[in-house]
């Protein structure tokens, strides 16, 4: 249905292909979180692989920061529906974990959790072959309290809250099992180039 | 209004969240806007009536989407000012954004009669129903007031006597969105509290403030409530909330009892 009365932003034929649709291009970076920011300490800072409820590798700040580090350049798309361009990241690969955590694993779905005890889930398939990391940098800065630091997921073709803010585990489990807003009505897997932002879309 | 979000989020703290069904689908619908009122100079409240009304609990919001003749879309989330008991209209308050793209439409193009598509309810986290309990505090900054709003209607069209107090923040007295009705809740003195904090100007009453939200006001609000908040509600700038939890953290409120939504663009 076109809205009588709106014509919409001129936008440049590289932006229009590059908005995912019901997106909008900002130059901020906006904050949105369901609490207070929790302060989290590099000192107290340690990040556990976990198949179920069993952990099978856990690396302390020191021991993340020595893992390969890798930088990635990618557009991010808030649910919220402000999408950023050009967003560079560093950190850890999700491959290059898996690969220093030296351990065959079969699951298809993982849980990310955070220091607050949010959670995310988001498929095997979306995390490896470069397409994901634990992201300790964000524009050459260590990543600060608000977007997220000292680590965040990084999950850019994924809705953003996929790239859960202060990610301290990966999970490996059984079945696709909903974090804290796929309870709460979010899509199960978030994809915005089919604009699944809700359940249901 | 209040962009409300989800990028990447915060604590797995509700007591009951509101799990929906994997197939529950929210779907697109006409509304008709049935009624526009200037709250104050920035800010107006656009009233809609949708084809399919829905029920919705109070703090929860509604995505907008435009449509321009060339298929291209904008797409907004908007929290809802009505009380569920409302419920054949929802009100969304909308603050007018100078280098926004769909609040200047709503401000100077929309009109009585005008179809707008929505789709709602959205959310299920930053929700309250009088069952849930209290005491409640709420602090909203500017139009982060709007959820908050939502569930003060939502208490009295119940009745309930829940004791809530709502600290709210504001540039100047006439920026203050629903003001006489808040204040006429404030008279009723069923255990709901009010202070506003207007930053630029004077206090107009003695329970007012004229600062931003500091230790000092954070422990006289809670001072006049009768016990320790079941659980905080925090809206408005990423500023104004951060500031606003830090402080209920700092006054020994754990940080699973605060609820937080901040605007987004």
């Amino acid at each position: 249905m076109v809205t009588r009365g709106f014509l919409g932003r001129h936008r440049g034929a590289d932006e229009a292909a590059r908005l995912p649709p019901g997106q909008h291009l900002t130059s901020d970076f906006p904050v949105l979180s369901a609490g207070p920011t929790p302060r989290v300490s590099t000192q107290s800072w340690a990040f556990t692989l976990k198949d179920g409820p069993r952990p099978i590798a856990r690396w302390s700040w020191d021991e993340f920061n020595s893992l390969p580090q890798t930088k990635l350049t990618r557009d991010i798309h808030c649910v919220t529906t402000w999408s950023k361009f050009d967003t560079n990241w560093e950190g850890v690969l999700i491959d290059d974990l898996l690969e220093a955590a030296g351990v065959e694993l079969s699951t298809a779905f993982t849980l990310a959790h955070s220091f607050d005890g949010y959670s995310t889930n988001v498929p095997l398939a979306d995390l490896v072959g470069g397409r994901a990391m634990v992201a300790l940098r964000y524009e050459g800065q260590p990543i600060s309290p608000e977007h997220g630091g000292p680590a965040r997921l990084l999950v850019p073709h994924l809705y953003f809250w996929k790239s859960a803010k202060w990610v301290n585990g990966l999970q490996f489990t059984t079945r696709d099992e909903a974090g804290f807003w796929e309870l709460r009505g979010y899509h199960m897997y978030g994809d915005p180039w089919r604009e699944q932002r809700f359940s249901g879309d | 209004m209040a962009i409300h979000g989800g990028s990447s989020v915060s604590p797995v703290t509700d007591q009951n969240p509101q799990v929906l069904p994997p197939s529950a689908k929210i779907r697109w619908q006409n509304a008709k806007i049935s009624r526009i009122d200037h709250n104050t100079p920035r800010v107006s409240s656009f009233w809609f009536r949708p084809a399919a009304p829905f029920d919705f609990k109070a703090g929860q919001h509604v995505d907008v989407r435009l449509t321009a003749p060339d298929g291209y879309r904008a797409q907004r989330s908007y929290s809802i000012a009505s009380a569920p008991e409302t419920h054949e209209e929802v009100e969304l308050t909308i603050e007018r954004l100078d280098d926004g793209e769909v609040s200047p439409f709503f401000h100077e193009v929309a009109r009585v009669g005008d179809e707008i598509e929505l789709r709602g309810p959205l959310g299920g986290h930053f929700i309250w129903s009088v069952e849930d309990g209290g005491p409640l505090l709420l602090i909203g900054g500017g139009s982060g007031v709007v959820p908050l709003v939502s569930m003060l209607r939502h208490r009295k069209a119940q009745g309930s006597k829940v004791p809530a107090l709502l600290f709210y923040s504001a540039r100047v007295w006439d920026e203050v969105i629903f003001r006489d009705e808040l204040l006429a809740m404030h008279d009723a003195r069923d255990g709901f509290e009010l202070a506003f904090s207007i930053t630029r100007e004077s206090p107009r009453r003695p329970v007012d403030f004229s600062r931003r939200l500091d230790m000092p006001i954070v422990a006289e609000l809670l001072r006049r409530l009768p016990a320790n908040p079941k659980v905080a509600f925090i809206c408005g700038s990423n500023a104004f909330v951060e500031a606003a939890a830090q402080g209920l953290i700092d006054a020994g409120m754990p940080a699973t009892l605060i609820k937080t939504e901040r605007f987004g663009v």
